[in-house]
């Protein structure tokens, strides 16, 4: 059992990488990638507010959405899966507004460091994507935790990792018309080559 | 309002002013669905459309909604109208929506729409607004036909499913390029359109 989750995790980081394999949380991960602290910061973010969504848009999807699954509550045969949809971003976007305030309150010195990111993780396609891919995967609650944490991990090191690159690259001579975003996608395409590598690693 | 500022708030976001070439805006959908140009099209017509309208109704509601709570307001606008579209593709179009499983859902966090709804439709009337997303939504679908073009072309050898270089496993002298397909590809193709976007006008620079 603890193997499949093992491999679970895995999956999620390498091999299915949000950012390098599915391109989500691309706008950010491009606009905040200048910095290795900053980047490390984002990531952080990330993969906190990923491992809380997902398990709760788990429970969302199976005790109100799906098919039947207002059973509990006694009502029989309504399907409400049209709704998904806007429930995730309300729910995500209410989940980074408590953590804003939580985090404010309980440990500002996190606070002050993941301050400006927070907000912009509601817009972040990598977190509703994930939940999106939780959903049509079907995974349990339990699955749905270990896939949140390792999304989130995966796409925090490829921010990094490409943060890292960026930063070296700060003197190189780079041809005019590719400084800037042109040799972003360059980088992030041989990353994303170098990740091509694990797939078809079986635990 | 004149025709040529109609004009202008139409056609500059093709090139002068590209969302994904230099707003840096709605890149993650970009890439993914590009593998094949009958996905990308469908891509293209529902961001059109999603960002065309949901900049006409914020811009209808602007002078009602409190700032501190437009950003979840404009959300509930998009989600709905995603959903709609979403709706929409699977009754008509069951086939590629399936294929495009969760990307049709990410349109809600693409960032063109939320960004243009917050940077343009907020500040401006419901017709230009309307006319600003048409247009935005357009220079994302001049990259996102380009990008697709060339991946089917030399991944398949087919554009839109026709025949375009027979490949050697149907009889004919192209080898596929099975890289055209996976990941890496699409981030060096706009790469590269990036690098000949900025050679011939040189001024762009992202801020």
């Amino acid at each position: 059992m603890l193997e499949h989750y093992l491999s679970l995790f895995i999956k999620a980081v390498f091999i299915e990488n949000l950012a390098l394999a599915f391109f989500l949380g691309m706008c950010t991960f491009l606009a905040v990638s200048k910095k290795v602290s900053t980047a490390i910061g984002l990531g952080i973010a990330v993969v906190v507010v990923q491992s809380i969504t997902i398990p709760v848009n788990n429970l969302l999807y199976n005790y109100l959405l799906k098919e039947n699954a207002l059973t509990w509550a006694g009502i029989e045969g309504v399907d409400l899966s049209f709704l998904g949809l806007i429930c995730y971003i309300g729910v995500i976007a209410a989940i980074v507004q408590i953590l804003e305030m939580a985090l404010d309150k309980y440990v500002p010195s996190l606070y002050n460091a993941l301050g400006i990111f927070l907000p912009l993780i509601t817009v972040n396609c990598a977190i509703l994507g994930g939940s999106l891919f939780m959903v049509e995967r079907d995974y349990t609650f339990t699955e749905s935790v270990v896939f949140g944490l390792g999304s989130g991990f995966g796409w925090a090191i490829a921010i990094a990792a490409l943060a890292g690159i960026n930063e070296k690259l700060k003197y190189s001579d780079i041809p005019h018309g590719l400084r800037g975003l042109g040799i972003t996608f360059m980088i992030v395409g041989l990353m994303s080559l170098g990740f091509l590598a694990f797939s078809g690693i079986q635990l | 309002m004149n025709m040529a500022s109609v004009k202008k708030t139409l056609f500059d976001p093709l090139f002068n002013n590209n969302p994904i070439a230099l707003q840096i805006l709605g890149i993650c959908s970009a890439l993914a669905v590009t593998t094949k140009m009958d996905k990308a099209l469908v891509m293209c017509v529902a961001v059109i459309l999603v960002t065309g309208f949901s900049n006409f109704f914020v811009s209808l509601i602007r002078d009602y909604i409190p700032s501190s709570i437009r950003i979840i307001a404009q959300m509930t606008i998009i989600a709905s109208l995603v959903i709609l579209t979403d709706q929409i593709l699977k009754a008509f179009v069951y086939d590629i929506a399936k294929e495009m499983a969760v990307f049709i859902g990410l349109i809600i966090t693409n960032c063109i729409v939320m960004g243009r709804a917050e940077g343009f439709a907020m500040k401006n009337p419901p017709f230009i607004s309307f006319l600003d997303g048409i247009g935005n939504g357009l220079g994302y679908s001049v990259i996102l036909i380009f990008v697709a073009f060339f991946r089917e072309l030399f991944g398949t050898g087919k554009v839109l499913g026709f025949t375009i270089l027979k490949p050697i496993s149907e009889g004919g002298w192209y080898q596929t390029n099975g890289m055209a397909l996976l990941a890496p590809s699409a981030f060096f193709i706009i790469g590269l359109f990036i690098w000949a976007l900025r050679m011939w006008k040189t001024d762009q620079i992202e801020a």
